[in-house]
Order: C-alpha cells, then sequence, then structure tokens
C-alpha cells in the first residue's frame, strides 16, 4: 500500500529555502547597486588589458576589449531581471482577472478563454518568439510583450481552477446574501483566496520568462550586442572559455542560482500558503 | 479497426494545425516589415524591373488568398522556395540540416533514460531518505535553469578542464559524431532529467511497497532481480508517453544547444535564417520542426496504446 506521502516530491529541506532567500536578496541587491552605479565600470574598454584571468585590479578577468567582467556581471543582475519580472507581473494581472470572470460566469466565456489558451499553450513558445523578434526586428521588449501572452495560460488554468473550487463555498453565498455586487464579491472576497496561487504562479511566470528571454540573449535576438544581460554576455565571451573562462561561467552561474533560487522560493511560498489555509 | 479510426481522426487533426501553422508563416511575408518584393530580394537596393521580375515569380500581383494556394500546392511537395542569402534550394537545406537535429534528438533521449531512470529508482526505492532529497533539488536545479546555462558548465568541466570531449562542431564518421554530440545531447538531457526522474520515482515508491514485491523478498528473490525486473519494468510505463512531451522539447530547445556548441543543424539554420531575414528558409524550418513536433506527439499517443491495454480500452470504446 502507498500511503499519499511517499510518492509526493521529497521535502525540501529548510536550507536550501534559506539559501534560497539569501540569493535571491544578493540578485535584488546587485539590482539596486547596478541603478545606484556606487562605481561600476561595465563599459569602458581597456584593450590593453583584454582577456585576462582574474587579477587583483579585475576580480573575474575583463572580456575581449578588456571590460571589467565582475562590474558587468553585476550590472547585468537588473538588466537580465527586470524584463522576466515584468512579463511575470504582467502575465499574472491578465491571466488572475480571466480566471475569476471565467470561473465566475461559466458557459460560452468559460469555453471561449479557456480553449484559446489552450491554443497558445500548445505553440512551442521559444520557436515563436525567436521568429517574432528575429523577423520583426522589435528587440528585447517586442520579445517581452509576446511572452506575456504566451506565459499566460498556464497561470490561467490554475488559478481558474482554484476559483473554480471557491465557488460553492459558505462565505460566496454570504456575500451573496449581504447584497455584495459581483464584481466585489469577485475582487474583495473570491481573489483574497487565490493569493498563495497568485504568488506561487508569480514566481514561475518569472522562471519561465527569465529562461526564454535570457535564451532569446543568448541567440543574439534579445539584447542588443554589448548588452551586460547575462544571456548575451555568455554568448559574447563563449570564444574566452580558454583565457578567461570567469568571463562566461559567471553568468552562466548566476542565471542558473537565480532560476533555482526562484524556483525553490516559489515551491516553499506555496506550500506554506497553502498550508495556513487547511 | 478501431485503431484506424483514432489514427485517421489523429492525422486529420495534425493535418489541420499543419494548415493554420503554414498560414501564419505564409502571412509572415506581408506582416514583416517592408514591402514583401523587398524582403524577397533582400538586403541589397533593387532595379524597377528586378521588382517586376520577383513580383512575377512570387506571383505578388495576384490575390492573397489565390497566393498562399500557390505557396502551399509547392510546399506539399516540400518546395519552400531558394535561400535569399544564397539560392539554395531550402528542402535540400532542411533534409541536410535536419539528419544532425534529429540525431541529436534521439541521442539525448538514449541519454536521459540512462541517466534518469536509475536516479528515480533510487529516490523512489528510499522515498524520503537523504539519496532522494539532493537528486531532488538537483533535478531541480537542472529542470529550472536556461539550457545554454547548464551547457556551459558541462562543456567547460567535461571539455575544458577535462577535455574528455570536444567541445564545438559535429565530427565525421559514426564514433567521431557519437563523441561530438555527446555534450550536446547530455545539456537537451538533463533539461529535462526532473521529469523523468519524478515520474519514475513516484512509480518506483509505489512498487516497492506493494504485496508482489513483499512476496518476492519473502521467497528470497535476489535484490538485482526485485529492482530490475520489479521496479524497472513497473517504471517503464508512464515514461513512454513522456517520451513525446520530451521528445517535442527536444526538437525546440535544440536551437540553443547547437548555437553553444556550434553544431549545424536545424536550429542554428533557424536562427541564422531569421538573423539575416531570410524568409523561405524561416518559412520551411518552421513547418518542418512544427511537424516533428505534432509527430512526437502522436508516436508517443500511438505507443502508449501500444504498451498499456488499459488505455487502449478507455481510448477505443
Amino acid at each position: 500500500m502507498s500511503t499519499g506521502l511517499q510518492t509526493r516530491p521529497a521535502r525540501q529541506s529548510s536550507a536550501l529555502v534559506v539559501l534560497a532567500l539569501a540569493f535571491a536578496c544578493l540578485v535584488a541587491g546587485l539590482c539596486v547597486v547596478s541603478f545606484v552605479g556606487l562605481g561600476l565600470d561595465p563599459q569602458t574598454q581597456r584593450l590593453l588589458e583584454a582577456r585576462q584571468p582574474p587579477t587583483p585590479g579585475h576580480w573575474l578577468g575583463t572580456d575581449l576589449v578588456g571590460r571589467d567582467v565582475l562590474a558587468r556581471v553585476v550590472h547585468g543582475a537588473s538588466v537580465t531581471v527586470i524584463g522576466p519580472a515584468a512579463v511575470a507581473l504582467g502575465a499574472v494581472a491578465i491571466a488572475v482577472p480571466l480566471a475569476l470572470v471565467a470561473a465566475e460566469r461559466g458557459g460560452v466565456v468559460d469555453a471561449v478563454v479557456m480553449r484559446t489558451s489552450d491554443t497558445l499553450l500548445a505553440l512551442p513558445s521559444i520557436l515563436v518568439i525567436i521568429v517574432i523578434a528575429g523577423l520583426f526586428g522589435g528587440g528585447y521588449w517586442l520579445a517581452a510583450a509576446v511572452l506575456v501572452f504566451l506565459i499566460v495560460p498556464s497561470g490561467l488554468r490554475i488559478a481558474r481552477s482554484v476559483a473554480l473550487g471557491q465557488k460553492n463555498l459558505p462565505y460566496q453565498e454570504a456575500a451573496r446574501l449581504i447584497g455584495a455586487s459581483t464584481p466585489r464579491r469577485m475582487f474583495v472576497h473570491t481573489l483574497p483566496n487565490l493569493l498563495p496561487t497568485i504568488v506561487a504562479t508569480l514566481l514561475l511566470d518569472f522562471v519561465a520568462a527569465l529562461v526564454a528571454l535570457s535564451s532569446l540573449s543568448f541567440l543574439g535576438l534579445g539584447a542588443p550586442p554589448g548588452s551586460t544581460d547575462w544571456g548575451t554576455m555568455l554568448a559574447e565571451n563563449l570564444r574566452l572559455i580558454e583565457q578567461n573562462p570567469w568571463a562566461c561561467l559567471a553568468p552562466a552561474v548566476m542565471l542558473v542560482l537565480t532560476a533555482y533560487s526562484a524556483t525553490t522560493i516559489g515551491d516553499w511560498l506555496h506550500l506554506r500558503l497553502e498550508g495556513r489555509r487547511g | 479497426m478501431k485503431i484506424a479510426v483514432w489514427l485517421g481522426r489523429r492525422l486529420i487533426a495534425i493535418v489541420l494545425q499543419l494548415l493554420i501553422i503554414s498560414f501564419l508563416t505564409f502571412s509572415l511575408l506581408f506582416l514583416m516589415p517592408g514591402s514583401p518584393e523587398q524582403i524577397l530580394i533582400g538586403p541589397n537596393p533593387a532595379t524597377a524591373e528586378q521588382l517586376e521580375s520577383i513580383r512575377e515569380r512570387y506571383g505578388l500581383n495576384e490575390p492573397f488568398l489565390a497566393q498562399y494556394a500557390d505557396w502551399l500546392g509547392a510546399a506539399v511537395h516540400l518546395d519552400f522556395g531558394t535561400s535569399i542569402a544564397n539560392g539554395e534550394e531550402v528542402s535540400s537545406l532542411l533534409i541536410e540540416r535536419s539528419g544532425v537535429t534529429v540525431s541529436l534528438a534521439i541521442y539525448a533521449i538514449v541519454l536521459l533514460l540512462l541517466l534518469a531512470v536509475p536516479l528515480g529508482l533510487v529516490a523512489g526505492a528510499r522515498a524520503g531518505g537523504t539519496a532522494d532529497r539532493v537528486i531532488s533539488a538537483v533535478t531541480t536545479m537542472l529542470v529550472s535553469a536556461p539550457a545554454f546555462a547548464t551547457g556551459l558548465l558541462l562543456l567547460y568541466v567535461f571539455g575544458v578542464v577535462l577535455r574528455w570531449f570536444p567541445i564545438f562542431g559535429f565530427g565525421s564518421g559514426f564514433t567521431d559524431v557519437v563523441w561530438h554530440l555527446t555534450l550536446p545531447a547530455a545539456t537537451l538531457a538533463i533539461a529535462v532529467i526532473a521529469l523523468i526522474v519524478r515520474q519514475t520515482r513516484a512509480v518506483a515508491a509505489t512498487i516497492v511497497r506493494s504485496d508482489y514485491v513483499l512476496f518476492g523478498r519473502a521467497r528470497g528473490v535476489a535484490p538485482w532481480t526485485i529492482w530490475t525486473r520489479y521496479l524497472l519494468r513497473g517504471s517503464s510505463m508512464p515514461l513512454v508517453t513522456s517520451m513525446g512531451l520530451v521528445l517535442g522539447f527536444f526538437l525546440t530547445g535544440t536551437v540553443v544547444v547547437e548555437r553553444l556548441f556550434s553544431i549545424p543543424g536545424l536550429g542554428s539554420l533557424l536562427i541564422n535564417a531569421v538573423s539575416t531575414k531570410d524568409l523561405p528558409v524561416v518559412q520551411g524550418a518552421t513547418i518542418l520542426v512544427s511537424f516533428f513536433v505534432l509527430l512526437a506527439n502522436l508516436l508517443a499517443d500511438a505507443s502508449h496504446l501500444a504498451v498499456d491495454p488499459r488505455v487502449r480500452k478507455a481510448v477505443l470504446a
């Protein structure tokens, strides 16, 4: 006999969650630093000091044209993270109201919303944004805008099923009896109960957008050449892998850890908030 | 008989999906910035005569739907026109490149099964133990990260530091190709390893506590036999369906991996074509990759029907 417990994914160890939170704070700190500046110099080219492995002056060495890799990795934090964060916020801002309306109205509205989202979900999203971003020449932000719509369906499905589960609970009926209008019931009464789902979706959408946009930059179709986007840096420093491997290892490690931290925090928050709800 | 009906339905669905995709890719010619004539001539300035001859050749003076019909008629015969960049037949380019990509995808599936299934069995047999937690944390990390970043780490460790494998190119001759494709295929495989590990783990965790394993142990069946005959065989069923999903991911994920390891496959063809706005190549590659993905899904469902009589009964009833 299997007890449900054994087939669930392994429990996350709390040490990993703490590490993930610490790393997320680090990335957030780097974003602040890259905005404030703090004597960062990610763009100055020193051709005489090009292609150097780590030295006391340049802790992660220099790239092809002698730019300081550490300064570029720090500066790249905001460049790399803000796009995906905006995409995740945009996707959730579209998905949640749609999910509430689809669950509330049911029938034709629900069918139209869900079939459209199924169709979008079936598209290979990386192919779609490669073709659109490449051929239309809109670059990074056009790709981000298209990505919002490609990412909406996954969150929409989950949010809708949670909203449907709330529909026949006693508090909904109580709200109806005291004469709350439908929009008020949806957004003041139902919405707070979707919070765990929204938080988890936000972080998972962020990871999906981070992977898509950084891949696009890596392929040379996202951020412009010379940008400090970690995907662009990795691609441009690939030919330095023998002389100064840190120039492409550092952005790679940052991307892996950022994506992993966001996933871990998302799972953890979801379990916690779900648990509290009972 | 019912199998034929099911298959027929699925094939019709694939044809319809391909029609929609082909319509969208055809429309790109008119949606892209710039006039269709100029797009088809390329970046160089053109004389009025050249524009007229392009219009004549591609039938640009005809109504939109008639043009689509002509284009589709040619596309059905695998004729996507010629590349704007170098004048080569798009179809011969596609054939030349798909061999590379398909072998990469197949190799990645082999590596995926070799890596993921044993890990899933170990994790599931001692669910909740240390090995389980480590495997779960590592595979979660690999699945959430972008494939080019984990691929770069593989490339650095096994290609640059240890020098076991070459770091770019395709090679020639079977063993040389396998040698060249190992790191790219491993990159694809570890990008989806969590999916297969989780599945194998869930099934193994159920089987390990089942009565027949208990009785097997009680009668003194060797542990090795329990692992291979009981756990491995029991876990293999759900894997069959995931293979379609995985193959679909490989065929699109290869775009990034081919770029990282400089492999001349369909993915790098598509990226080059997109960057140089070589529309006929983009159209051909998009349709071919979509077709492969749809075919992979069909194969997965069909093999699921073939191995599992319960599913066969449910679907065909």
